[in-house]
């Protein structure tokens, strides 16, 4: 029991040092940190891509989280920075996509599945509890409570 | 109703799962076709004192090959590349990326160079211009300076002659 707290312990702790990032960055002011921090959680990394920016140390993830450090430097908007992703790597870059034409299914598609679905299993059910009412007639109930009655 | 509803979206899942499994999640759609290819202006692989540009292939067709000496695949794009070259059918530049100038010449003299010039991106800023996310990749550049097509990954002769040369002799047909 002591070796598994101790264990837990230090897994726990080592769990931070995963989350700590390589790099430190220096930011001018407070609002330029905010938009940084906000950038690198909505910039994916194309090379791995089930990660963003601020989770990846891929050689691409640090690149472009120092091309989004130097474009605010420059003074950039959140906007500007996003803008300037999108029209290198598309709105793939984005963990966020943009309502667009072709991506109406992602938005729409699992809110359409949940409606189909809904109605599959209403539809389901309403069978089975019509199949259970034609079952028998009144006559054979009538002879079912007697028999019952009987006993 | 239900009769009809239920095969319909099974049918359509399957589609739907069918032609989603089949894509390849690598292949990010690149924004830059039918677009200019972006400026650069580097120093030369071959003479480091000298700067290289897009521009000096203007009026060209022309491929936009990026490699690096620690990229496995680029190697195995690389005599692909020299047969290539060899054919004399189109100009590659080169694009190092994200390398060391030694380990990179090195390569070169005991490859073999495809490339008519190459361009030194030692910190990957112009990759990122082009919107480079993993080597090697390939742009097709027409006498305009657009770029009109990326393959992404290495080139295999399969490509080469199916995708590739056709597309850059109809590019060399177009008026420059």
């Amino acid at each position: 029991m002591r070796n598994f707290i101790i264990h837990a312990v230090v897994l726990w702790a080592l769990s931070f040092s995963a989350q700590a990032k390589i790099e430190s960055m220096e930011f001018a002011n407070e609002q330029m940190e905010e938009d940084y921090k906000v950038l690198i959680q909505e910039l994916r990394c194309l090379v791995c891509q089930n990660q963003n920016l601020a989770d990846s140390n891929a050689e691409l993830a640090q690149d472009l989280r120092r091309q989004v450090v130097e474009l605010l430097d420059k003074g950039s908007s959140r906007d500007e920075v996003v803008d300037y992703m999108i029209a290198r790597y598309g709105d793939f870059v984005m963990y966020r996509p943009p309502l667009k034409i072709t991506t109406v299914l992602l938005w729409f598609g699992p809110v359409v599945f949940f409606f189909i679905a809904g109605y599959v299993v209403i539809s389901f059910i309403r069978k089975q509890q019509q199949s259970a009412d034609v079952g028998i007639s009144e006559q054979q109930k009538q002879k079912a409570h007697s028999l019952l009655d009987d006993e | 109703m239900s009769r009809f509803l239920l095969p319909i979206g099974f049918i359509l899942l399957i589609v739907l799962l069918y032609v989603g499994l089949s894509l390849n999640p690598r292949e990010v759609p690149s924004v830059f076709i039918n677009k200019p290819a972006p400026d650069f202006s580097l120093p030369k692989l071959e003479q480091l004192d000298q700067q290289v540009s897009n521009k000096d292939m203007l009026g060209k067709v022309w491929l936009f090959n990026v490699w690096a000496t620690w990229c496995v695949s680029c190697r195995s794009e690389h005599h692909t590349l020299m047969a290539l070259a060899n054919t004399g059918e189109v100009p590659i530049v080169g694009l190092n990326y994200k390398d060391e100038n030694a380990p990179a010449q090195t390569w070169l003299s005991q490859l073999g160079n495809p490339y008519i010039f190459n361009a030194v991106d030692a910190e990957g800023r112009t990759g990122i211009d082009y919107g480079v996310y993993g080597t090697p990749e390939t742009f097709i550049i027409d006498k305009k300076g657009v770029i009109r097509h990326k393959h992404t990954g290495p080139i295999y002769p399969q490509q080469l002659e199916q995708s590739i040369l056709p597309l850059v002799r109809q590019l060399k047909a177009e008026q420059g």
